[in-house]
């Protein structure tokens, strides 16, 4: 219906005078985008199907073809600005809440952005990461509050589990199902070789990943998919989410098209049903009830395994860690708002939750004050985009940070954001056979292992520049922090003073 | 002797291969000179249906029937290599009819083309593994 036509977002320009009719783009587009003439001779494109995944672009073998913004344009107003028009239109036609996938593309405060590091000058000296010993690895779980040792100085008491971790990275829960088996496979391999972990979602572990269990936190999540005791048994730690940074406070709903072949067999639900977690733990209403949950799993892993407890980035989440370090759990988990998901509501993307920076900072700050800092570690994710994030990170608190968004850009996710519709061009988010065959595992391994050894370059020579040769002497040493354009109030919440200061 | 080798399991049927393979072929240095608005004759093609692709080129066979069938001398093996005198070839299709996989075409000239592994032209190696997205066709050791 006219009334219901929504100009399409993009432009698909094909520039005739280098295409040369191969139709590549044809083959690769799931969307069907594009598609050759035989009378023309030449390649149409229908524009309203384009999401901008960028998949025939980059496989162009002539790079004759760009994908640009639209500039059909409504007539300029601040307050109602196009994508809130558009989305009106969308609503007032089909009637349903609209959803949306990856991070929020919201333009809100990107805090790493505000803040910078220090280096050494004349008085301290720098360190060469090159030619001198420089520690990135990181151990997860309840450190002892002191060091006590017998008449032989051996330690008197035994340590908690830990997880050991080359560097401060891991790899955040995305669950089989919401991407494809090699992009799991990808994630597993790549964690196995880095030494870190990954970690499986809320959709339980395929059969053929158990092997990576060194390498692999298993999520149990409020619709406890894929939970039994040998998954349990699998993985190095556990992990109970509460909630995620993309939608705190709901749940999640995998449709029962996804549900089929292993990810059914997987998840341990029948075929073709809705897969839907609850947007709370239904036997958790409490800190204690939290407490006997992870008491539960470190009963069923005989405490071999740090028990880690996810939460969404809240507004009161320094109350909220304090309650979790108290539950006996070994790891707090914090998602920020800009985190990833392969599908949330817009509204609750875009509007819930608070910045990763300031609940990190918050919650590092009230743990020391109530002295239960080292009985718990800190990772921290939603949207870690750099090495230098996560220095930032690491001093303004946190023991390591949790990458998602990061890792599919490096799989071949181009932010399209349309996880949901399930036709990933991209072969990371979506069950499609013959689009999940587009991730070769062995190619997407080497990309995540490249990514990860390059950040760890830049981390060592980051801390370096700062004249510190261990990342644990940087954790939550806010001294090497200085905020720019940030009012009082920020700066007091940061713990960081403004630069020049 | 380093072959290339097909991993159906990886190819997607997107056929860049073809394309590059017969850029590299064409002697010419941009691919929208070479390509735009002629047939292609690629040396490498991709065989399958909608659910399992692949790249089938020449396998350089140990014992290659399309060297025993020919005719003229135009087909000959060479440091482990089935190479074509382009020359010597009269065009009678001999050896298309007995290579057991479909490896030998006939070019625009009319004489039969093969997969020489890129050793002779500009790619220096084979343009279809380097084009291949997806690491579906390697060139290596085996």
């Amino acid at each position: 219906m006219g009334i219901d036509y929504i100009y399409p977002e993009f432009e698909v320009i094909r520039n005739e005078s280098r295409c040369v009719t191969c139709q590549v783009c044809q083959r690769q587009c799931a969307n069907e985008v594009h598609r050759y003439d035989p009378d023309l001779g030449r390649m149409l494109s229908d524009e309203t199907k384009c999401v901008g995944c960028h998949r025939c672009v980059s496989l162009c073998p002539t790079h004759a073809l760009k994908i640009v913004k639209n500039d059909c344009a409504f007539r300029e107003n601040a307050n109602w600005q196009t994508g809130a028009i558009k989305e009106i239109y969308k609503q007032a036609s089909s009637g349903g809440v609209l959803l949306s996938s990856m991070g929020s593309p919201a333009p809100l405060s990107v805090y790493w952005d505000k803040l910078l590091l220090n280096a050494s000058q004349v008085t301290n000296p720098s360190i060469d990461p090159l030619r001198e010993p420089m520690e990135t690895r990181v151990y997860l779980g309840k450190k002892p509050g002191l060091v006590d040792r017998d008449d032989k100085g051996n330690l008197t008491y035994a340590l908690e589990p830990q997880l050991e971790l080359s560097m401060p990275v891991m790899f955040s829960a995305m669950s089989y199902g919401s991407i494809s088996y090699n992009a799991h496979k990808s994630l597993a391999m790549a964690a196995q070789k880095l030494g870190i972990f990954y970690n499986t979602g809320e959709g339980g572990l395929h059969e053929d990943f158990y092997c990576y269990g060194g390498n692999t936190i298993v999520q149990v999540a409020s619709g406890r998919f894929g939970v039994y005791k040998d998954y349990l048994d699998a993985g190095a730690a556990v992990e109970i989410k509460m909630g995620q940074g993309a939608k705190p406070g709901i749940g999640g709903h995998l449709p029962g098209a996804k549900i089929v072949g292993d990810v059914s067999r997987t998840r341990m639900i029948p075929e073709g049903s809705d897969a839907i977690s609850p947007a709370p733990h239904h036997d958790i209403y409490s800190i204690e009830d939290l407490r006997q949950l992870v008491y539960s799993l470190k009963e069923a892993t005989e405490y071999k395994k740090p028990v880690i407890v996810k939460v969404a980035a809240v507004h009161n989440i320094a109350a909220i860690a304090s309650g979790v370090a108290r539950s006996g759990a070994d790891i707090i988990a914090i998602d920020g708002f800009r985190g990833g998901t392969g599908a949330a509501p817009t509204r609750i993307r875009d509007n819930v939750g608070i910045p990763i920076e300031l609940a990190l900072a918050a919650v590092d700050q009230r743990l020391r004050e109530e002295g239960i800092r080292s009985q718990v570690s800190l990772v921290v994710g939603g949207s870690i985009r750099s090495a230098s994030d996560v220095v930032k990170a690491v001093a303004l608190g946190a023991d390591a940070c949790y990458i998602a968004t990061g890792a599919l850009l490096a799989l071949g996710c181009h932010l399209c954001r349309t996880c949901h519709t399930g036709r990933c061009n991209w072969g990371i988010a979506t069950q499609r056979p013959d689009l999940v065959k587009r991730l070769n595992p062995e190619v997407g391994c080497q990309r995540l292992v490249n990514l990860l050894t390059a950040w760890n370059h830049e981390i060592k020579e980051l801390m370096g520049g700062m004249g510190i040769n261990s990342i644990e002497a940087l954790r939550g040493n806010r001294l090497m922090l200085r905020g720019v354009g940030l009012t009082e109030t920020e700066l007091r919440i940061l713990g960081v003073a403004h630069a020049g200061e | 002797m380093k072959r290339v080798y097909v991993n159906e399991e990886w190819c997607l049927g997107c056929r860049l291969c073809e394309y590059n393979c017969a850029f590299a072929n064409s002697g010419m240095t941009d691919m929208v000179k070479a390509l735009k608005g002629k047939p292609i004759f690629p040396r490498v093609r991709v065989d399958g249906d909608r659910d399992i692709h692949f790249a089938v080129s020449c396998r350089h066979c140990r014992d290659p029937l399309c060297v025993k069938s020919c005719i003229c001398g135009a087909l000959y093996r060479k440091d482990g290599r089935v190479r074509v005198d382009r020359d010597r070839c009269v065009g009678c299709l001999t050896c298309v009819l007995v290579c057991p996989y479909g490896a030998l075409t006939l070019s625009e000239r009319g004489t039969v083309q093969k997969c020489e592994l890129c050793l002779e032209n500009a790619c220096g190696e084979p343009a279809c593994v380097l084009g291949c997205p997806n690491r579906a066709i390697v060139y290596e050791e085996r």
